[in-house]
């Protein structure tokens, strides 16, 4: 059963993962404290745009994902804190304009996208080298970020008001939080896909919060869980012949309902 | 700018103005308000308690008139002063303990990116101490009952050691029992620092503090607890309660 982790392809889908659940576990919870979930949906289904336009264009499509999904963060950020926009309507402006530019491009993309539907569901087998130092150096920028900045996070996630009134640059640091959520969300859409990343961003997170007191601790629990989701999906997805994004998904949200069941 | 000397006003507000959203919250505002005072802060609803509180914060930015704190602008004097936000529906789950709560207060004296000092948490202890939540200090906020949790806030709003404590309905969400004590805790507390406090509960207001103010856009003060009753009416634009030396006693007129 575990020699199928000999093969190279399943060492790079294994360590991308294991990356990509530290990543998670260190942001994921803020995803979850500061309410930012659907923001994250936005955002991923915005870089489909990103991905479109690298195709047009013939460059790396994730390069231009991270420019759609940087601007649509600093946008619904920036929309909702300082015009009379409601947040939830700016997401779902910037969460349709992206896909539909993405549609739009890749219609005018001179041949077929052969591998479209690796960006909209994922697929872990793909991950490149290349691609595991992308996600690697996303992750080691985010988490030197958050311990840089882990009491300005604390209070802008618990009490942004009060943050404002002793001096917190509380705007700049949201826009920032969603920078990185931003980014993360472009480093898993290579593992899982845009339709599936914020299952992967909040369902460690939302576990180890059900089952950790300290944020520390939840951010340790919600790496463990996404590494065993990783590792548990992808066998899975083996040996059932399934997609791995969606089998890896499907192991955590059922981790997530017996947890929840056996919380209550 | 930095000449405040010992007699100087705590606070001194001069011909204050504001603008939220096009709608003037407040207008021509006097105040001057002497280091160790308590002043009580009451109003209705939309009234601009809250304002005036984040004016004197530097929250928001006046239309006309002049803010100074200890003789400072408000931005600059903002490190001298404890802050109450009123009671906020923050998420009771939060993973956070009282004393990482209490910590916060510490934000002003230390900046972005460095860590809180050993001496930080010293005196969030000893805040802890000082409010009576000692024992609590490893607990999760949302474990506390709403009283505890005023009381935490109130030792994040003292823990930098403030000369100037703003609290913003420190009572919301502490039963009647209890609330006798707490208003005795910011009594004990108001021997070493000033404080304004904005609350809707006149009563309360008038037994604890010495002078009380009235702000309906504009501020009603007369450099003493009582209010006149027609000070109140004007504020409140209809008959209120009317309590003096915070022995309740009823004004009743109907309505104009």
């Amino acid at each position: 059963m575990i020699e199928i982790f000999h093969y190279g392809f399943m060492q790079n889908a294994l360590l991308a993962g294991a990356i990509a659940s530290v990543l998670c576990g260190v942001v994921g919870i803020y995803v979850i404290l500061n309410r930012l979930v659907f923001i994250g949906g936005g955002i991923a289904h915005s870089a489909f745009g990103g991905i479109g336009l690298g195709y047009l264009l013939g460059a790396n499509p994730l390069v231009y994902a991270i420019l759609f999904s940087l601007a649509t963060a600093l946008g619904i950020g920036a929309l909702s804190e300082r015009s009379k926009v409601s947040e939830d309507t700016a997401i779902g402006v910037f969460w349709a304009v992206g896909m539909s530019l993405g549609i739009v491009f890749i219609s005018l993309s001179p041949g077929r996208a052969p591998d479209l539907f690796d960006y909209l569901f994922g697929n872990i087998l793909a991950v490149s080298s290349f691609d595991i130092m992308i996600i690697s150096s996303l992750t080691f920028g985010m988490i030197l970020l958050v311990a840089l900045l882990y009491k300005e996070l604390l209070i802008l996630s618990f009490d942004p008001l009060y943050g404002e009134a002793v001096g917190l640059p509380v705007f700049r640091l949201r826009l920032l939080l969603l920078s990185m959520v931003a980014l993360s969300v472009v480093v898993l859409i290579k593992i899982v896909g845009i339709i599936l990343v914020i299952a992967l961003l909040t369902i460690p997170g939302a576990i180890g919060r059900q089952r950790a007191k300290s944020l520390k601790g939840i951010m340790l629990l919600s790496i463990l869980l996404g590494i065993s989701f990783v590792s548990v999906g992808l066998l899975a997805s083996y040996h059932l012949n399934t997609p791995s994004g969606a089998t890896i998904i499907l192991a955590a949200a059922a981790t997530f309902f017996l947890s929840t069941i056996l919380s209550r | 700018m930095n000449s405040y000397q010992a007699g100087d006003p705590a606070v001194y507000i001069e011909d204050l103005s504001v603008k939220i959203d096009g709608r003037r919250v407040l207008e021509k505002v006097n105040l001057r308000i002497r280091e160790g005072e308590f002043l009580g802060v009451i109003g209705p609803n939309g009234g601009g308690k809250t304002t005036l509180l984040r004016a004197i914060l530097g929250l928001v930015k006046p239309e006309r008139g002049r803010i100074e704190v200890f003789a400072e602008s408000p931005e600059a004097a903002r490190k001298q002063i404890g802050y109450l936000p009123q009671k906020s529906l923050f998420d009771q789950r939060f993973p956070i303990t009282a004393l990482e709560v209490v910590m916060m207060g510490m934000y002003g004296a230390r900046g972005l990116f460095s860590r809180y000092t050993s001496r930080d948490v010293d005196a969030s202890w000893e805040a802890l101490s000082l409010v009576g939540m000692a024992d609590y200090a490893d607990r999760e906020i949302g474990s506390l009952s709403g009283g505890e949790q005023q009381r935490v806030f109130v030792a994040r709003a003292i823990v930098s050691s403030p000369r100037l404590l703003l609290l913003d309905e420190p009572a919301a969400g502490i039963d009647s029992a209890k609330q006798i004590e707490f208003y005795d805790l910011l009594r004990e507390l108001n021997e070493k620092v000033t404080i304004i406090m904005v609350s809707h509960d006149i009563s309360a207001v008038s037994a604890y503090v010495k002078k009380v103010a009235c702000v309906n856009r504009r501020l009603y003060y007369h450099d003493s607890k009582e209010l006149m009753a027609e000070d109140i009416e004007e504020a409140y634009h209809c008959p209120v309660e009317m309590i003096a030396h915070g022995v309740p006693h009823r004004v009743l007129r109907s309505h104009d």
